[in-house]
Formats: structure tokens, C-alpha cells, sequence
């Protein structure tokens, strides 16, 4: 059985969200980001990977969204965890996102904790980690900042910006407040807005870390000690959302965990409880408490037609950006129908738009698994959207 | 007509796809309904130069579609015409699927709102082989071009070319051209009156607009 331990203040965890693993953007004082929250962030710090090669006209980018718990660390081995890359299977050479032929860019989104500005990183004004100090952060705030980046690197046009859950909800951000910077989109199993039902998981999430006694209202850094417990259960609670009734059926049923008769105790006796425990327990060493309840709360804000009166259409109003829209028959975290709304108001504006629902007992990680379906359709649709950017194809040895 | 040999190769039951295709003027916006594989959007972006997008039921039919590169959305006939705008398309098509449909003729005026002008074609049930199977088999028809038995065909609202004539005129539409394929897939004499397109055509192509 995994006890999940408490951690020290200083662990590996700190040190990358002040000096982190990756490429570093960081902005003077000068350019501070304007964030919706009516406060001026700065200095701020972005933490980015790229792959593959920027094209001379730089016209080949594809920026990557990270989900919730996700990071920069798309396509190569991650600084903490020692494991491959979250998006191995689709992000790489030969792979539907080609870095033979594509110049791929994935930040840390804003009050992450892999080293973009989020409230693990040291406020200089302190000198101490932000903590609740943090202004509140929302979908556009992170936009916000990976445009300031996108700018840096000299790229006028990103040729497709893709993500999946958050960060779909990041990839529908762009295609909204920088239409003509987008030539596709993929958002993959999100939605416009977070439903209540997400909002009430999320909230279930916050309150396990903030009754944690060592959460100390995110000033445990000062203690030496870290809200571990509180969140390893919200990781706990929210990794059942991301899977199937289906699919953890298949995978653990009611198999005991290295036992052959129930111990009649409280003891993980259940392999899905020994599973469960242990995805708590992994993401503790890597992930921040309070990021964690910045980055839900972001996800609770998003409601996109709601920036534009209500109307989801006026939100892609006369967009050219072409959309491959994907959702999976099995996620009812981010279910079709919200997916199937997004194509609505998107075709209710004339949009350019290509819609599937995967059929898979996967689940809402669906996307991050090997699914040759969701390769097949967003290698498809990228071959097509470079032929119709001009794009060359790739030089292969 | 040589680029299209590869798209029908040894398919003579398509036929009418070719005929939906030179209804299309260049350059438009076209919605292919139950656009299958895409062969027809293929053929209209390719040849035609149009902006074709396509709808599709079947998961398989989209996957498809989408890894050629073409726009098309997972949607049912039935449900998803609604979000549309008025005047979105140039001409929206139903190719033979307008029998599978739940509400026939709801889905036409969707389609003559949604569209400046309709294509639809669909088998005719009033084709004299299909008589003859009702009238002497006391059989439900099973044909080349309809092969599954009544039981397991999607095909829930059959018409004649004459019940779909009499619709066009129901929803306030009107026939701008008409063509009817006998069984070998060649069309039919232009002046021919309606009774005998009924009786010998196995398929019909409409081109069809609002009448106002």
C-alpha cells in the first residue's frame, strides 16, 4: 500500500517553478500582463518547450495547450516525474503532430507550477512564493500570456493551435480573442463553459486541499510542510472523472490488490483503491497544491459565449481559422453535446468545421491514450490545413 | 467525365452522384447530407472548385471524411439542420438518404431554408420491378439498389417520384430540374411525362428551390 508522505517545502517540486527544466521567457516590468482579474502581473516568467524546427518564414508552429495537471513537457522526459513526455503519442516525428515538419511550442500555462508565473513561484515583491498572493487567473489570462510568447518568437500566425480538456478550452480562447493569428484549430474533448457538474467535482477538489490542516490558507511554505493529503485525495476524486465506468470495470473490476481474500480492514484491499492511491500519491511529488486551485478555478470562470452576451456564434463571428473539432462516446466529463454546441455556433457563423465523437470506453483521458482513431483524424485534417497554408511536406531522411 | 471513372470504379448504383455533381455551378458554398465517404464532396471541391462540407451519421463515414481532409461533422438529417442559418449554402444535397430520414419532409424545408437551392436523390419505390415484387411476390421489394430486407434497412420512409413531386409542392417549393435514371443508370427522356418516370425510373435527382 502507498502512504502518501508528507513533503518538505523545497522539494523538487519549488525549485522547478523557480528554475525550471525548460526554456525561460522572462518579461521586464515593463510588459506586464494585463489579466482579468483588473491586475497588471508582472514580472512575468514563461516556461516553454519547443520541438522541431521554426521554417524561415515561420510559418510552421503549432502551439500545444496543456490540460489541468498537464505541462510543457509534451515530448520529452519529464524533469521530476524521470517519465516520457504527456503527449508521446501524438506529438514527435512521424506522429500526427509531425516535429519533422512542424515547429511545436508547449508553455506552462499561467499560474502553473513548472515554472510559468503561478502562485509556487517566488513574488519578488517578497520574496516569498506567491501563495493566495496570486491574482486569480482565467483562461484568457493564459492565452494572454502564450500570445505574449508567440510574439517573442517572432511568430506572426500560428498554423494550428490544439489541446484537449483545459486545454481545448485554451485552443477555443485563442481562436476567439486572436482569430486571425489561428489558421486551425483542434480542441479535443472540451467544452465553451465548464458545467455546474464540474464546477461541483472541482469544488469537491479545493475542499479536500483546503481541509488539509497543512494547508495553512496556502502559506505552507513557511511550515516546511505540504498539503499532500488534501491533494492527493482531489487528484484521487478527479482521476475517477477522467475515466469510464466502462474502462476501470475492464481494467480492476473487483479485483483484490495482492490478496487473495478481502483483510476486513481499511486497507486498499480493492485494486481500484490501490490505483487510485497511488495516482494521489505521484501526483503530490510533482504538482502544486495551491496551482491546483488556481487552474480549477480558471476552469469554473471559463464560459466563453458569456464574454460575448451570451452568444456562443458571435464568439467565432466571420472566423476564417479552420476547426477539427473531437469528442469520445465515453468522456461525461466533457461530454458530445458540449462539443456538438461548439460546432453549432461555429456553423452557425459559416465556420470551416470538421466534428467526430471517437467511440471509445476510454473516458476523458481518451486523448492523452493511443487511439489510432484520433490519429487518423487530426493527421488527416493537419495534412489538409498545410496543403491549404502552403506548408511543405516534411524532409525525411 | 473521365476523372470520375475513380471514383465509381465498376459502381453503376452511384451514377446519380455524377448528375447531383454537374447540378452544382462552380465556386458555390455546398452541405452534402449523409455525405458517406465524401466521394461527392471530393468530386465538388476537386472539380468544381466548391466549398464543400459535409454532414455524416455513420462514425466511420466522418473518420473518413475528416482524414481526407474534408470538413465534415458528426450529425443526424433529423436533429442537426436546425443550427443553421438561413441562406448558409448555395445548395445543400441529400443523396438517397432522404428515406432514412424520421421526418422527410421536415428535413426538405430545412434543406430549402438552409440552402439557396435543394439536390435530393432517392430510389423510386414506384419503379415497375418494385411493383412487380409487392404486387405478385406479396413480398417487400428487394433490389440492387435497395438489398436489404425490410427488417434490416434504414430506408424507413420509401416514396415514388410522384410522392416526392407532390411534397415539393407541399413545402412551397419548386422544381428547377429533374432527372430520372432508368435501371441500366442512363437518364430518362427529358419529355417524358411523370407516369412513366415512375414506372421506369429506378432513381430520380431534384434540383429544387423555394418558390418565393
Amino acid at each position: 500500500m502507498t502512504e502518501i508522505k508528507p513533503l518538505k517545502a523545497g522539494h523538487a517540486t519549488w525549485r522547478e517553478a523557480d528554475a525550471p527544466h525548460s526554456l525561460v521567457l522572462r518579461l521586464p516590468a515593463t510588459q506586464p500582463l494585463m489579466m482579468d482579474a483588473g491586475i497588471a502581473l508582472s514580472p512575468l516568467t514563461i516556461a516553454y518547450q519547443t520541438y522541431g524546427t521554426l521554417n524561415s518564414e515561420k510559418t510552421n508552429a503549432i502551439l500545444v495547450c496543456h490540460a489541468l495537471t498537464g505541462d510543457q513537457h509534451v515530448a520529452n522526459i519529464h524533469p521530476l516525474t524521470g517519465k516520457p513526455g504527456w503527449w508521446e503519442t501524438m506529438v514527435g516525428p512521424g506522429k500526427p503532430v509531425d516535429t519533422d515538419r512542424y515547429f511545436v511550442i508547449c508553455s506552462n500555462v499561467l499560474g502553473g507550477c513548472l515554472g510559468t508565473t503561478g502562485p509556487a513561484s517566488t513574488n519578488p515583491a517578497t520574496g516569498k512564493p506567491y501563495g493566495l498572493d496570486m491574482p486569480m487567473v482565467t483562461i484568457r489570462d493564459m492565452v494572454r500570456a502564450q500570445a505574449l510568447l508567440i510574439d517573442h518568437l517572432g511568430i506572426e500566425k500560428l498554423f494550428c493551435v490544439i489541446g484537449g480538456s483545459m486545454g481545448g478550452m485554451q485552443v477555443l480562447q485563442w481562436a476567439a480573442s486572436y482569430p486571425e493569428r489561428v489558421f486551425c484549430a483542434i480542441p479535443i474533448a472540451t467544452a465553451p463553459r465548464h458545467s455546474s457538474q464540474n464546477i461541483a467535482f472541482n469544488e469537491v477538489g479545493r475542499q479536500a486541499v483546503m481541509a488539509d490542516p497543512d494547508w495553512i490558507h496556502g502559506q505552507y511554505f513557511e511550515s516546511g510542510r505540504l498539503p499532500t493529503k488534501g491533494l492527493a485525495v482531489a487528484r484521487m476524486a478527479a482521476h475517477i472523472t477522467y475515466l469510464s465506468d466502462e474502462a476501470l470495470h475492464r481494467k480492476f473490476g473487483r479485483k483484490l490488490q495482492n490478496k487473495t481474500a478481502p483483510t476486513f480492514s481499511f486497507d486498499a484491499d480493492f485494486q481500484i483503491e490501490s490505483y487510485l492511491r497511488h495516482q494521489g500519491s505521484t501526483f503530490v511529488e510533482r504538482f502544486d497544491a495551491n496551482t491546483y486551485l488556481y487552474l480549477t478555478r480558471a476552469m469554473d470562470y471559463f464560459d466563453l459565449a458569456e464574454d460575448y452576451g451570451g452568444t456562443l456564434a458571435l464568439a467565432f463571428k466571420d472566423i476564417k481559422t479552420r476547426f477539427c473539432i473531437v469528442s469520445f462516446t465515453s468522456d461525461w466529463l466533457f461530454p458530445t453535446a458540449a462539443s456538438r454546441a461548439i460546432v453549432h455556433a461555429l456553423n452557425a457563423g459559416g465556420a470551416s468545421v470538421s466534428f467526430v465523437e471517437i467511440d471509445t470506453d476510454k473516458g476523458h483521458d481518451a486523448f492523452l491514450l493511443d487511439l489510432p482513431e484520433l490519429f487518423t483524424t487530426t493527421s488527416g485534417f493537419l495534412e489538409s490545413s498545410a496543403r491549404a497554408f502552403g506548408l511543405k511536406e516534411a524532409k525525411r531522411a | 467525365m473521365t476523372n470520375t471513372t475513380q471514383y465509381f470504379a465498376a459502381d453503376t448504383s452511384r451514377i446519380d452522384l455524377l448528375l447531383v455533381k454537374d447540378m452544382v455551378a462552380p465556386n458555390t458554398r455546398v452541405l452534402d447530407i449523409g455525405c458517406g465517404d465524401g466521394t461527392l464532396l471530393r468530386m465538388l471541391s476537386e472539380e468544381r472548385g466548391v466549398d464543400a462540407r459535409g454532414m455524416e451519421l455513420s462514425q466511420r463515414g466522418v473518420n473518413d471524411c475528416v482524414a481526407k481532409g474534408l470538413s465534415v461533422i458528426q450529425g443526424d438529417a433529423d436533429t442537426d439542420l436546425a443550427a443553421y442559418p438561413d441562406d448558409s449554402f448555395d445548395y445543400v444535397i441529400l443523396s438517397q438518404t432522404l428515406q432514412a430520414t424520421r421526418n422527410p419532409r421536415r428535413v426538405l424545408e430545412q434543406m430549402l431554408r438552409i440552402g439557396k437551392r435543394a439536390i435530393v436523390s432517392f430510389p423510386n419505390f414506384g419503379h415497375w420491378h418494385i411493383r412487380l415484387q409487392i404486387t405478385f411476390g406479396g413480398r417487400m421489394p428487394i433490389t440492387e439498389n435497395l438489398p436489404l430486407a425490410w427488417y434490416e434497412t434504414p430506408n424507413i420512409h420509401f416514396c415514388t417520384i410522384r410522392d416526392f413531386v407532390a411534397l415539393v409542392d407541399e413545402v412551397d417549393a419548386k422544381i428547377d430540374r429533374a432527372v430520372a435514371l432508368n435501371s441500366s443508370g442512363a437518364p430518362m427522356r427529358v419529355n417524358a411525362p411523370w407516369w412513366v418516370w415512375n414506372l421506369f425510373g429506378e432513381q430520380a435527382v431534384f434540383l429544387l428551390k423555394r418558390r418565393n
